[in-house]
């Protein structure tokens, strides 16, 4: 039984990291898309929608591969933990019931004329289409993060021998961490899209494509994360102090406190030693810890020592959490530094250029450490005190969930790489294309087949 | 107020409707993907054209009806997905796999286009063939002896069969010239094979569930059954003698092949429907003692009441805006 938990959860944990990478670009992908068309449509300017155009290419790759690994997903929740199905399926089924009527459809439906369709009906249509398709990414998720945040912050139901039976449906969707979460979520989607556009406009410009689209995407791009970036602050902050009050063991493991005390210090580093029950090589900032959580220096922070048997494994949460502040505080940094540096220059100095390139995928680090700081810091929970992980594991031999937990990490691997070698083509053959003349019709290209 | 025990019967029609409309929608793109030519620009790039706007959508009535099962019947969710393990994890490597190629076909340099050529059709003849495996294990209720293996791997190779067939009269639908020509020729070679494993299912079903036996030779459930494979039989020969007859001048009745294969596709499951109800894993839970709490059905209910027309008519105006003979597929 440990090993078929192992490997379930091992699997689990490789579909769903390699899942949330497409989603975190698309959902805000899609609404920079939105930007551009709306942008096109009102001005008539070209540049518009030739910066659509290209990046609606990569958004249609992105979304294709969100869709075929999120349809792995919805199997593997009746294929290796049917458990899980068993004790919250009345909660879990319904959210996800919603997130596939109210959201799958429409966007796999209106893809198709978003990026077939521009021919055959009027634009508005196909700016209402592009819309849709934004309003149903993050529809998906919305009632995917309300579902994720019910199994962190459970409310609204009862047990009954074991089985949640609901009592009020706003509760379970608007359970206490739900609101942080969706925002938080949507606000790391805009920024990993946004160093990605600004990551490939600067290496389109890098490769000596000095056309306007590029110039213009790498503007939008960064402008848009130098004003996510604070808010993005502000709201993990608000996120943390609820985490704080609901799940105060994940704090104590993101905090790496053992024992409860006041005016802890906040640990720029160090290392958990889960035997000894302790930190090696602190470097603290004395009080700073308190003063997050607490506003208060001396206010009192509950250590891990309070929830022993029931608190996650503390280093996968504790340096989770290092690596998402840290990544989002460099992105801070080149956001403001980039868009000043446009702003009052128009261009950007070639260091900076590379620097941009360089954190092309920034936000996917930030994303998956984030996401695995909230998940193993639900450890050793499915559902927060409802479902423990170890209850709700299948009976399937293990061979068969080792047999494809190694088909599914090959199978990713390729895709990964075939996913990043694709962007960087699209990038260089657009490097390539000339511009089009000024009053050309952009819409008579002879582009040939382009599915 | 809909009581209790009515809404498994709701919910398994609805599933029902999901599994129909899935098996049409993406058996006709899964079809195009399996008779893919390899080496073939011209025509493949048409092919994938034809199917471009829609296999998203369509692939989507899978994840509604797997959704259905999971939410309404949990217990059966688990059961079914527990036995069919394997053929479904590889069904998802094939789904992957096409889903994915479709994307990456037109945008890597040509000399890679040829590859994931390739990949699109053996992940559609995979998704297909690991489809008809799950059917075929599922109506033998799970068991592991030869002749139930042998019985789901034949199957596996009728579904593969019939989605080759509804894929090819989509094309001669959908195409013309040369190509809607060979659609022709796949589509009368593909129906016999159709044809057989239809026959084979109907003999080997009552054969071998002495439940379903009971069904086939019982009233009124015998009155729907019986006339399933006459009627489907009469629809083949209906379905050759207009293929021998295409493509006509001015392409008249082009959409008359597609008609029959989806009515073909409505008669076997209803066949099935009414050999397994109420059963949802036949022979071992009815679909009463699967369903979820009777307020987690409601609460979705009133949503799909409301969200379901909506899809339909969104799915309907996306056929329309796409109607007419495949054009180059272009970005814009």
């Amino acid at each position: 039984m440990d090993d078929v938990l192992l490997l379930s959860r091992l699997q689990f944990a490789a579909n769903i990291s390699f899942h949330i990478l497409f989603p975190s670009i698309s959902i805000a992908l899609c609404w920079l898309l939105c930007y551009f068309k709306i942008r096109f449509d009102i001005s008539k300017q070209p540049v518009w929608m030739r910066a659509y155009r290209f990046w609606v290419k990569i958004f249609a790759l992105t979304f294709a591969l969100g869709v075929v690994s999120g349809i792995t997903m919805s199997f593997q929740f009746g294929t290796n933990w049917p458990g899980y199905m068993e004790k919250v399926g009345n909660i879990a089924g319904p959210l996800l019931g919603y997130e596939v009527l109210t959201a799958f459809f429409l966007e796999a439906t209106f893809l198709g004329i978003m990026l077939f369709g521009q021919q055959r009906v009027p634009g508005w249509v196909h700016t209402l289409s592009t819309l849709l398709v934004a309003i149903g990414t993050s529809l998906s998720a919305f009632w995917i993060l309300a579902l994720n945040s019910w199994m962190q912050t459970p409310d609204g139901f009862k047990l009954i021998d074991g089985v949640a039976y609901v009592t009020d449906w706003w509760a379970v969707i608007f359970n206490p961490s739900f609101p942080y979460r969706f925002t938080h979520t949507l606000l790391a989607s805009g920024l990993t899209a946004s160093f990605l556009m600004a990551g490939l406009s600067a290496y389109r410009i890098h490769r000596g494509d000095a056309k306007h689209a590029p110039r213009l995407a790498l503007k939008t791009a960064l402008v848009l994360a130098a004003v996510l970036a604070p808010l993005q602050v502000l709201v993990g902050d608000m996120h943390g102090l609820n985490t704080f009050e609901h799940q105060p063991q994940k704090v104590a493991a993101m905090e790496g406190v053992w024992d409860t005390e006041k005016g802890a210090p906040l640990l720029l580093f160090a290392v958990p030693d889960e035997k000894a029950r302790t930190n090696h090589f602190e470097i603290p900032i004395p009080n700073m810890a308190s003063i997050i959580l607490t506003h208060d220096p001396n206010g009192e922070i509950r250590g891990l020592n309070e929830f022993i048997g029931e608190h996650p494994p503390v280093k996968p949460v504790f340096y989770g959490f290092r690596i998402m502040v840290g990544v989002g505080m460099l992105m801070l940094l080149t956001a403001w530094l980039g868009s000043w540096s446009l702003l009052r220059q128009g261009q950007l100095p070639s260091w900076l250029l590379k620097a941009v390139m360089a954190m092309t995928f920034s936000g996917w680090i930030a994303t998956l450490a984030g996401w695995y700081v909230t998940e193993v810091g639900r450890q050793p929970y499915l559902v927060s005190g409802v479902l423990r992980t170890a209850d709700a594991v299948t009976g399937i031999a293990p061979g068969n969930v080792l047999l494809t937990f190694c088909l599914y990490i090959t199978l990713y691997v390729v895709l990964l790489g075939a996913y990043l070698h694709t962007l960087f083509l699209l990038a260089r053959k657009a490097v390539e294309i000339e511009e089009y003349q000024p009053g050309e019709n952009p819409f008579s290209q002879p582009m040939g087949v382009q599915a | 107020m809909i009581s209790d025990a009515t809404l498994p019967i709701i919910f398994v029609g609805l599933m029902g409707l999901a599994v129909l409309l899935y098996a049409i929608l993406d058996g006709y793109d899964l079809g195009v993907g399996i008779l893919l030519p390899l080496g073939h620009e011209s025509r493949k790039d048409q092919m994938i054209a034809s199917i471009g706007p829609f296999w998203d959508a369509n692939e989507t009535w899978l994840v509604l009806a797997v959704g259905l099962l999971l939410i309404a019947f949990p217990s059966a969710h688990s059961l079914v997905l527990r036995e069919l393990y394997l053929p479904a994890t590889f069904m998802l490597f094939g789904l992957i796999m096409r889903g994915v190629a479709f994307d990456f076909r037109a945008k890597v340099a040509f000399t890679k286009k040829a590859l994931w050529d390739k990949v699109f059709k053996f992940g559609s003849i995979l998704t297909a063939f690991m489809q008809g495996v799950m059917l075929g294990s599922y109506i033998m209720g799970f068991e592991h002896s030869l002749a139930a293996t042998l019985f789901s791997l034949l199957s596996g190779i009728g579904v593969t069969a019939a989605y080759a067939f509804i894929g090819a009269c989509w094309l001669v639908m959908k195409t013309d010239g040369e190509l809607q020509i060979k659609a022709v020729y796949w589509a009368r070679k593909t129906s016999w094979m159709c044809f057989a494993g239809v026959l084979a299912v109907c003999l080997v079903n009552p054969l071998i569930n002495p439940g379903v036996l009971d069904r086939w030779i019982s009233l009124p459930f015998a009155l729907f059954i019986w006339p399933i494979p006459f009627v489907c039989f009469c629809l083949f020969v209906l379905c050759h003698l207009v293929l021998k007859r295409l493509p006509l001048a001015d392409d008249a009745g082009c959409w008359v092949p597609f008609m029959i294969a989806l009515f073909i596709f409505l008669f076997c499951f209803q066949g099935l429907a009414v050999s397994f109800f109420p059963y949802i894993v036949p022979g071992q839970l009815d679909i009463w003692q699967a369903a979820s709490a009777p307020e987690s059905l409601r609460f979705i209910l009133v949503g799909a009441i409301v969200v379901v027309p909506c899809i339909l008519a969104y799915t309907a105006f996306s056929y329309r805006v796409f109607w007419g003979k495949v054009r180059d597929l272009r970005y814009y």
